[in-house]
């Protein structure tokens, strides 16, 4: 075909796959019945959901007061699982369209899943501010809508209500280029299906046909919607750090921390897609689209990221140091060796210290050492996000009301029962919808196809290589 | 109304890609092009008229932008003004990232929007379906038989199967 092929990547797609195959490997799992390791895993995860809504019935009707926050720690397990969660959500929208405008074929294999991940891991983020709010009936409050109160409008200025914004933003966005990326795939779907299934997934894919002019726009729009959604993401944790930095508090004023936290949710976004890609690949049989290449990639980018969040962390140390100020330096000193040393020291091990495993190739390409380092990494963040919020809150300027800070069983209740609804999303998708991009997979084959690329390449690859660029 | 539709199915793209090309050299009216994916060189091959989508993405950003800072400034100049911090009513910086998001939002909306309708895709239409194969490996061109003579036909019919389609059929629509 008419892009180049290189002789020195290692294929993406490999089994020698047609066309055919690849619709059938991908949709296939969507048609049958689901098996025993999924039916197990959804009543868990669904568990763990109902225990959530017990949870959040639990604070609101017996008020904030069931979460041990007070006037010192107020922010605490709650919107350290806000920021873990939002940050989980920025791998997918990375995957898709950062790397579609880098040109990275290999975000194809993973990039249907890694948005979905991402949806459903803003929707678990944005359950925390709401709850938090304790009177859950009058969120809509923080919209700016013609109130009888005046109208009294919210505060433009305050980065919670940019974060109203960012998140609502990048959930919308990530749901419509989500969304447009599938109907295609739904279509195949409903093409392979028949009576009641037909109908269903024939209003789910808008009419789709596959014309040309339509395909045209298809690409058009999902460039744009990744050239809006790149500036889109790195603003989304620039905000969330915008809710910490804009303070007066020791440890949290610093600007340092926009760069460090989209990097931080790079990280962590990543480590969840390894997590849940190492279990689908295996689970729907999909080996040979999430290849070993795919994970090496992620792993580069965990390694990458894990290391510039360790030079972030280092200098905040440092700047604390430098910058003489007694407060700043005891917040770090605080930090460190304080009552909290014990979640500084999980921070430094699982977010600087393990990764640095990746170095060796064959560690990358583990499938067994990445499915532990992402759970490291996903623990790591947490403990990233609990050291800033309440390490920093529990010493405060004034020594009398220093505390320390444990949560109930509420708050581990509503963390539990967010990964519930997590976990819960992503199963019903893995039986809904394609969880490769199948039409994107076929747009690479005859460019990264194990036929055509790579050592095993046959000998018709010759004739694609030698067809020119135009 | 109702189409008579004559298409020829093809296995491989760049057969296709010759396809399009010929006939197009020798004036045939296509129809339609369907594919399983974006086949690259494809909208030349057709010669379709680049998407003027990204336009639209544009003026919708922009509605967007304007919007969310004008309407700032109105609130916290004319409507309500506050004094936050001590800072002035019109606090430029701090509304630039809610003018930022807000236009993001209102160019991805839109053009959503734009693209399912120019495309006249919605929940529950019922698409004209050609060949059900088309969304799995087959490439489909097709010509509009409508109103044409038995001899046009069997020319579109000698050009698909010469051109390498692998099966050429009829279908009302």
């Amino acid at each position: 075909m008419s892009a180049p092929v290189s002789a020195i990547r290692d294929p993406l797609i490999e089994g020698g796959k047609t066309y055919h195959d690849i619709t059938e490997d991908i949709c296939s799992p969507t048609e049958k019945t689901p098996n025993l390791a999924w039916i197990i895993a959804f009543i868990i995860s669904a568990s763990a959901l109902a225990f959530y809504v017990f949870c959040v019935a639990w604070t609101v009707w017996q008020g904030i007061g069931s979460w041990n926050l007070n006037r010192t720690i107020n922010w605490g397990w709650d919107i350290t699982n806000f920021v873990w969660w939002v940050g989980i959500g920025h791998a997918g929208t990375l995957i898709s369209a950062i790397l579609l405008l880098f040109r990275q074929k290999w975000r194809t294999g993973v990039n249907r899943a890694a948005e979905a991940m991402t949806i459903f891991a803003v929707m678990c983020a944005g359950q925390f501010p709401l709850i938090h709010m304790g009177r859950l009936w009058l969120a809509f409050f923080i919209f700016p809508y013609p109130n009888t109160r005046g109208p009294l409008w919210v505060n433009f200025n305050s980065p919670l209500l940019w974060d109203v914004f960012a998140i609502s933003t990048y959930f919308t966005v990530s749901l419509l280029f989500w969304y447009t990326g599938l109907v295609p795939d739904l279509a195949t779907v409903r093409d392979r299906a028949r009576g009641l299934r037909k109908k269903i997934y024939n209003f789910v894919s808008f009419g789709w046909t596959g014309a040309a002019k339509h395909w045209q726009r298809w690409e058009s729009l999902s460039l744009v919607l990744a050239g809006l959604a790149t500036p889109l993401v790195l603003s989304v944790h620039t905000i969330v750090s915008f809710d910490f930095a804009t303070s007066v508090i020791p440890g949290w004023h610093t600007t340092i921390f926009p760069p460090y936290f989209v990097a931080g949710a790079i990280f962590s976004g990543f480590a969840m897609v390894q997590t849940l890609m190492v279990i689908t690949r295996k689970v729907l049989n999909l080996q040979e689209y999430i290849t070993l290449e795919h994970i090496e990639s992620m792993n580069k980018v965990i390694l990458l990221t894990g290391t510039m969040v360790g030079v972030a962390y280092l200098t905040e140390l440092f700047i604390a140091w430098y910058s003489g100020y007694i407060y700043e330096q005891f917040a770090f000193y605080n930090r460190v060796l304080g009552p909290y040393y014990w979640s500084y020291i999980g921070m430094m091990s699982c977010n600087v210290l393990s990764p640095q495993i990746f170095w060796f190739r064959k560690m990358r390409r583990s499938i067994f050492v990445t499915f532990i380092m992402s759970i490291f990494v996903n623990i790591g963040m947490w403990f990233e996000r609990f050291v800033i919020i309440s390490s920093t809150l529990a010493r405060d300027y004034l020594p009398t009301s220093w505390s320390y800070y444990t949560p109930t069983w509420v708050e581990i209740g509503l963390f539990i029962g967010t990964l519930g609804l997590f976990f819960t999303l992503y199963l019903v998708f893995t039986r809904l919808a394609p969880v490769v991009a199948v039409a994107e997979v076929k747009s690479i084959l005859k460019t990264a196809g194990d036929q055509y690329v790579g050592n095993g390449a046959q000998a018709q690859a010759g004739t694609v290589e030698q067809k020119e660029v135009h | 109304m109702q189409k008579e539709v004559l298409y020829g199915l093809y296995d491989d793209e760049e057969v296709l890609l010759k396809a399009i090309s010929r006939a197009r050299e020798s004036h045939m009216n296509i129809m339609d092009v369907f594919t399983p994916f974006p086949v690259h060189g494809l909208e030349h091959a057709m010669g379709l008229s680049e998407s003027r989508l990204h336009i639209s993405g544009f003026v919708y950003g922009a509605i967007g932008a304007l919007t969310a800072f004008l309407f700032m400034t109105w609130v916290f100049t004319r409507d309500w003004p506050i004094i936050f911090g001590g800072k002035p009513y019109w606090s430029v910086p701090a509304f630039i990232p809610i003018t930022f998001e807000v236009t993001v939002l209102f160019a991805a909306v839109g053009m959503v929007v734009t693209f399912y309708t120019i495309c006249g895709m919605w929940p529950g239409v019922k698409p004209a379906v050609l060949d059900e194969r088309i969304t799995d490996d087959k490439f489909c061109l097709a010509f509009d038989a409508t109103h044409s003579t038995e001899e046009e036909r069997s020319a579109m019919e000698g050009f698909l199967s010469s051109s390498g389609a692998s099966e050429v059929h009829t279908k009302n629509v």
